[in-house]
């Protein structure tokens, strides 16, 4: 395997200090961008690179900020969405911690890019040591004038600010995230307009994942034709792959875009723990749909995983071993989304509040039949449905249990309860 | 033709099949709706921004996976809609029965929207289990709060924070725990609330209904009717049964959109108070009328006794007939109420000038804003507002300057904090910091008394800074050099240690202003209400001519008018030295014009205002009068003074509806009509000429004020013969110019018209002086104004500061809201607002009795804490007629609007520690 560009400190100790970066060829990307390189030249190499978005919906980056309106006198920001907050899902918080000055050349690239002379970092509220790397880092980075006035000598400002995030899973939604930052309820806003027009303080904003912006300097670096060679055409490059669950080594994997998903379980993360049947995985954390064992040799990429039904996601992978009680997975599943649900939508506060309690009420062997179509139906109702796809985020995955493991549903209605009960380990959280 | 704009052409679309279109802006449920489809909605309320949370309205969109919330799509050419589609109606359904499977069944309301709309699309009784249910909420006085019938579509909360700015309505909790809160979750009694109802009126479930279980009472009709409270003029609805109201609801109005205030929604029942007259009163021979106040208004017969109709106005007429033909007409005067209509200003009037023979009426503008309207009056011409408060709208920047909008003209002041939130520059400028400071891009807390050198100094930055309007000030206005002269000496660095505001800030403020695109000022009685009010307004008017801020759109001046009538009774002629519409008693060629529409010749000589009226019945001069709807007893400064004068009269003649303190004096009493008893027209602060309807009939004897004038007409030899309201309105018509196309017929059809407005097809104008100022020549004039101070000062022995005014629940005297149940629940007893340092220095502590001493008069009340005041600085409300704030005033005067200096006087402040608290 090449190189780690996302995990570099895998192979470089230390990486997050400034010295060790800086001696790493840190920063080399950002200088000539800002030195070279007009801004148009860098949003183009980054859309001729196809560096889809890494925070779950895989839009093309370079695509979203040539949305940005071209004659506003209104200030332009960058929000690096730093909430990660995806269940099963853990590939940002090692960026921040481990490789911290790779995300911030992403973002001063990106900003010169866009024309943003302030960035924000939303970072989860619980990431309290993560947001104490960013400052020091940035702290460091100041030091040597990579941030603030005239960078690189080029004329370029740019002030960062790391924000620590409301303590809930919506404000992970990009305009959730916005109404965060600009101190209010982390409400989502209906689309559109959509944040490059209307952001934050109303002014055009790009909402960046951190793996996205992670990945930039690297095409500066290495030239698009390089992210390309990596991975599909159509959503090529590097990209952590977190498993956890039931395999014998739970971790994340740097391997580029488009691996087999057999090949991530077996081949990387050591195969089912204890030598069990795999029974299920959800591929993309928790808001896409479930695969059988039969699906597993679907490449992990964008289209790929359409093509089946299915999402890349965040591409967290949670693995479920032949004991687990599918019911039970999913009333935890729809647990967090009740849980988190912001309550604006009715649709999704009283939709996910009705799932969740139709699969407590399976689980505890007191459902009906009818239950089952019952909860399909309201997701149905749910998706396409609300402000945010948080709705879909709950239906999507619930479905996909229904479907792919009815008989198991249906035999906690006709057994009054789970026939698997006695069989040992449940995941305790998914 | 001329092009249209893309923008404003109408768009078409596919609606369930059928070609229709939508206008610019318009929703596709808006569009549906216009075109007879009625798509299901809950969250979407006309006048709240579309939330599109609830979800009820989906509608399927060819070509998109998604389902549109239609509330707040937009429809785009040739787009294909479908509202009743298998998958729209079964998402509009689910919808419908999940918030039904959660609320109780009891019913709130009789217009549930949540069950009306479940009813139409035939939803059973839900498959799901309730939820747990909240308890309910019965601490406001007004308000019922049972959320156990909230399907969170947070109407109440858009109303309170985005329509009313009240921010104190808040969705808290996540997911299926998310609910309705006020401020941090407190009961809603103890809360902020200000009481708007605005919330009630959004609730499309009856989670929050008004108290009392009103909202389920089925009325026998509704009547569509004025405010009759504020200037703000809101139009409202009285919901009616058995001759009483039920609840009232905002309309549509022109000036309040279907907002209100506590007083407009909750403050009616006044009508029905046990001491309402309903019979005619005598006062009993031998009782002495004395200065001390102590009759029970409940049971007055110690007093009075009861009189038929017919002996009563023989006896109030006979009695002012008498002084007439012995004294001369110059021994009576009248005043006359801004509280009554414009029919019964005008026939009041009449009857003084007509009947008594002396021009000697006024009525209580003299009290709030005759300085402005002198001021006015000399610089530009006219007395009314250049443009309506809706153009906060329009404007770039927006003063606000010794006016408490918030309370005293509540539902304006909405407007201009939504002006405030859409960006604009809200500037707010008091002594006192009010709550629309909290909403203000400046907020300049000038010292008491220092206006003219906080404006002095801003008109100095202008001029120094070349940011006059030349090209204004030469084509239409005179005496520029005069104010330049005049403000040299009066640099921001200067007059930062006298108005206490930092230099840089008078010429940021001052800057915004003159370079705005638009600016409005608004102002209200901190202004006025001094010895140099006029000087003060006098700058205010100086301020927008030299920058050329007046006369477009959003850009103007604007006196808030207090009470309801204000400027109608002004133009209806209840003034001493003018006719209606302003025309001067002593110009020949006027007087002639009236003498010719009246039939009668007219005393040439301008009469006396409300405080000379009082020093000329104790200098022997004056012994009678007539007063209608005014209470001089409670609003005069210097209580003392007007009771001794009242005491004195030989005969006094008073119609109103309760037996006021000034009643208490009177020699006959004439029970009246209240607002929702009578029919009438209202000019708002805007120059809005508005339609009062009768939506109830007068308790017991108590009789209509125009019926009752007209009697005592007849009886001072007038042969007056109006049929109705209206024939009175239409003479008043030939007498003001400006109503001329509006007509009585035109009014019952339109509710509201501006005025000036000349002929049937005028929409009227909301914006004046656009091209000249109605002076003789046209041109505006510039008055300079020196640095004078208030009359009294603080010294060792007072060395506070008293400001007077009002509170968002008393109107006025008190009169009435004191006697309207919720509104005195609010706030039932006399308060003292005190800075919270001079508390603690006073060694008092909230809630103490203070007790406030000036060199006229003292008085009791409790000690709340007001951090917006400066030290030194108290406030009382001058509504208490057990602590008649009034009693502390200094009766000095303006020189010119002869208004008292109300907002300025020397007390001594002590706790009160002998009275039982
Ligand atoms: C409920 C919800 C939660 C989300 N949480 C996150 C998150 O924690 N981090 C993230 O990067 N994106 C999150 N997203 C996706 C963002 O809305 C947005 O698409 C992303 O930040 C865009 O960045 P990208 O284009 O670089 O992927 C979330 C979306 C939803 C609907
Ligand atoms: S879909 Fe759910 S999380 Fe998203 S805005 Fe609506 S209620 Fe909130
Ligand atoms: S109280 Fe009424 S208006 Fe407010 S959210 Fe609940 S149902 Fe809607
Ligand atoms: S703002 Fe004035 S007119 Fe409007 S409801 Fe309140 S008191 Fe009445
Ligand atoms: S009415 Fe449109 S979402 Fe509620």
């Amino acid at each position: 395997m090449a190189e780690n560009v996302l995990l570099r400190h895998e192979d470089v100790p230390d990486i997050h200090k400034l010295d060790v970066y800086l001696a790493h060829d840190g920063y080399a990307a950002a200088r000539q961008a800002l030195t070279t390189l007009k801004p148009e030249e860098v949003t183009a190499q980054v859309k001729e690179s196809n560096l889809r978005g890494r925070g779950g919906a895989g839009f093309p980056a370079g695509v979203k900020w040539g949305f940005l309106p071209k004659d506003s006198d209104k200030p332009v920001y960058l929000c690096c969405n730093a909430d990660e907050s995806e269940p099963g899902t853990f590939k940002d918080r090692a960026i921040i911690e481990k490789n911290t000055h790779i995300l911030l050349e992403g973002i001063l690239i990106t900003c010169y890019a866009i024309n943003a002379h302030t960035a924000y970092i939303y970072i989860r509220g619980e990431f309290a040591y993560g947001a104490k790397c960013l400052e020091q880092a940035l702290a460091e980075a100041y030091g040597q004038g990579l941030f603030g006035k005239d960078i690189f000598g080029s004329g370029f400002d740019l002030e960062v600010y790391v924000h620590r995030g409301a303590g809930a899973y919506i404000c992970g939604e990009e305009t959730g995230l916005i109404e965060s930052l600009e101190g209010k309820r982390a409400y989502p806003r209906i689309k559109p307009p959509f944040p490059a027009v209307y952001g934050l303080f109303g002014c055009p904003t790009i909402v960046n994942n951190v793996e996205t912006l992670a990945c930039v300097p690297s095409i500066i670096k290495n030239g698009p034709d390089w992210f390309r060679s990596i991975g599909p055409e159509s959503g090529p490059g590097p990209k952590i792959y977190g498993v956890s669950g039931h395999v014998e080594k739970p971790g994340m994997f740097e391997l580029p875009m488009g691996m087999p998903l057999r090949e991530v379980i077996y081949d990387y993360a050591g195969g089912i723990k204890d030598g069990k049947q795999l029974k299920a995985v959800m591929p993309a954390g928790s808001s896409f749909p479930v695969l059988t064992p039969d699906e597993i040799d679907v490449h992990m990429d964008f289209d790929s995983m359409r093509a089946i039904g299915a999402f890349l996601g965040t591409a967290g992978i949670i693995v479920m071993d032949e004991d687990t009680c599918m019911v039970r997975a999913l009333e935890i599943v729809d647990r967090f989304y009740h849980h988190e649900s912001c309550g604006q939508c009715s649709p999704c506060r009283e939709g996910t509040g009705w799932l969740h309690k139709l699969l407590v009420r399976l689980e505890e062997g007191n459902g009906k039949a009818e239950d089952i179509d019952l909860i399909d139906r309201i997701c149905t109702n749910m998706m396409g449905n609300t402000v945010c796809v948080l709705a879909d985020a709950a239906a999507m995955p619930t479905q996909s249990y229904l479907t792919k493991f009815r008989d198991e549903f249906v035999a906690h209605v006709t057994e009054g309860g789970c026939p698997l009960k006695k069989a040992a380990v449940q995941p305790e959280a998914a | 033709m001329t092009a249209v704009p893309e923008s404003a052409k109408p768009t078409s679309f596919l609606l369930d099949g059928r070609a229709v279109d939508a206008l610019p802006g318009e929703t596709i449920l808006q569009a549906a709706r216009r075109h007879g489809v009625d798509i299901p909605h809950l969250c979407y309320k006309d006048g709240l921004r579309p939330d599109g949370n609830c979800r009820a309205c989906v509608v399927e969109v060819k070509g998109e996976r998604p389902l549109a919330p239609s509330c707040c799509r937009i429809p785009q050419e040739g787009m294909e809609v479908a509202t009743t589609s298998e998958r729209a109606r079964h998402s509009q359904k689910m919808v419908l029965e999940l918030l039904l499977s959660d609320v109780v069944e009891t019913t709130y309301t009789l217009g549930s929207e949540l069950e009306t709309w479940a009813r139409a699309l035939e939803i059973d009784t839900p498959r799901f289990a309730p939820r747990r249910q909240p308890e309910p909420d019965a601490s406001h006085p007004a308000i019922a709060v049972n959320l156990d019938a909230c399907i969170q579509c947070t109407r109440c909360q858009r109303a309170c924070r985005e329509e009313q700015v009240n921010d104190v309505i808040g969705y808290a909790l996540r997911g299926s725990q998310a609910k309705i809160i006020f401020d941090v979750d407190d009961p809603m009694g103890s809360s902020s609330c200000v009481g708007c109802g605005e919330c009630v009126q959004a609730c499309p479930t009856g989670a929050l209904m008004p108290a009392k279980e009103a909202g389920l009472i089925e009325p026998d009709k509704t009547v569509d009717s004025v405010c009759p409270y504020c200037g703000v003029g809101c139009l409202l609805t009285y919901h009616v049964k058995d001759n009483t109201i039920l609840q009232v609801t905002g309309r549509d109005g022109p000036s309040n959109h279907g907002r209100l205030c506590v007083k407009g929604r909750y403050g009616f029942d006044y009508i029905t108070h046990p001491h309402r007259l309903t019979r005619p009163l005598i006062r009993k021979s031998g009782i002495p009328k004395s200065t001390e106040i102590t009759i029970d208004p409940a049971d007055p017969s110690d007093v009075f006794r009861e009189a038929s109709w017919e002996e009563a106005l023989d006896f109030a007429a006979g009695g002012l007939k008498k002084i007439r033909d012995e004294k001369g007409g110059q021994a009576l005067a009248g005043f006359g109420s801004a509280k009554g209509s414009n029919e019964e200003a005008y026939l009041f009037q009449k009857l003084v000038r007509t009947g008594f023979g002396t021009n000697n009426v006024d009525h209580c503008t003299r009290l709030c804003h005759a300085s402005s309207v002198v001021a006015l009056l000399e610089g530009i011409g006219s007395g009314a507002v250049s443009n309506q408060v809706a153009d906060v709208a329009e404007a770039e920047c927006i003063i606000v300057i010794g006016s408490n909008a918030s309370e005293n003209h509540p539902v304006a002041a909405t407007f201009m904090k939504n002006a405030a939130k859409a960006g604009k520059t809200l500037v707010v400028m008091d002594p006192r910091r009010t709550e629309l400071a909290r909403h203000a891009s400046y907020y300049l807390q000038f010292k008491p008394d220092t206006d003219v050198a906080l404006l002095n100094a801003m008109m100095h930055t202008i001029i120094e800074e070349g940011l006059v309007h030349q090209e204004f000030i030469e084509q239409r206005t005179a005496g520029f050099d005069l104010i330049k002269q005049n403000v040299a000496g009066f640099s921001p660095e200067e007059m930062e240690p006298v108005c206490g505001i930092a230099a840089e800030t008078i010429r940021e403020v001052a800057r915004r202003y003159a370079t705005a695109s638009g600016s409005m000022i608004f102002w209200g009685m901190g202004v006025s209400q001094h010895i140099h009010g006029t000087d003060n307004a006098r700058c205010l008017i100086a301020l927008a001519l030299m920058t050329g801020q007046i006369g477009r759109p959003g850009t103007g001046l604007h006196p808030l008018r207090g009470q309801n009538n204000v400027q109608g009774a002004s133009d209806a002629g209840l003034i001493p030295m003018m006719f209606p519409e302003y025309q001067r008693v002593d110009n020949e060629e006027v007087r002639q014009r009236f003498e010719a529409l009246w039939g009668v010749s007219l005393d040439p000589q301008a009469g006396l205002t409300v405080v000379e009226i009082m020093d000329a019945i104790l200098d022997d001069r004056l012994h009678g009068m007539y007063i209608m709807g005014e209470n001089p007893a409670m609003s005069d400064p210097n209580l003392h003074h007007a009771r001794q004068a009242l005491a004195k009269l030989d005969h006094l003649v008073v119609q109103d509806l309760f037996l006021t303190e000034t009643a208490a004096f009177a020699d006959v009493i004439l029970p009246a009509s209240a607002l929702p008893e009578k029919t009438g027209t209202f000019t708002n602060t805007d120059r809005r000429v508005q339609l009062a309807r009768k939506a109830l009939d007068p308790p017991g004897q108590a009789r209509q004020d125009l019926d009752i004038i007209q009697e005592m007409a007849r009886r001072l030899g007038l042969d007056w013969q109006y049929h109705d309201t209206a024939a009175v309105y239409e003479e008043m018509r030939q007498a003001i110019s400006a109503l001329g196309g509006i007509s009585w017929s035109r009014l019952e059809s339109q509710d509201s018209v501006t005025y000036p407005c000349w002929t049937e097809d005028d929409p009227g104008r909301p914006v004046v002086f656009q091209k000249d100022f109605p002076t003789s020549d046209g041109i505006a004039r510039f008055v300079p104004a020196r640095l004078i101070h208030a009359d009294e000062l603080p010294d060792a022995e007072f060395p506070f500061v008293l400001i007077t005014g009002r509170q968002l629940e008393h109107w006025h005297t008190g009169a009435m809201t004191r006697r309207a149940s919720v509104l005195n629940a609010i706030e039932p007893q006399p308060v003292i607002n005190v800075h919270p340092e001079d508390l603690t220095a006073l060694d008092g502590a909230e809630g103490d009795l203070l007790t406030i001493a000036s060199r006229r008069g003292e008085i009791t009340a409790y000690a709340r804490v007001d951090a917006g005041l400066q030290r030194n600085e108290i406030f009382i409300p001058f509504c208490y007629q057990e602590a008649a704030a009034n009693l502390l005033t200094n009766e000095a005067l303006d020189p010119y609007g002869k208004i008292p200096e109300f907002k300025y006087c020397a007390v001594r402040v002590s706790v009160n520690r002998t009275a039982e608290a």
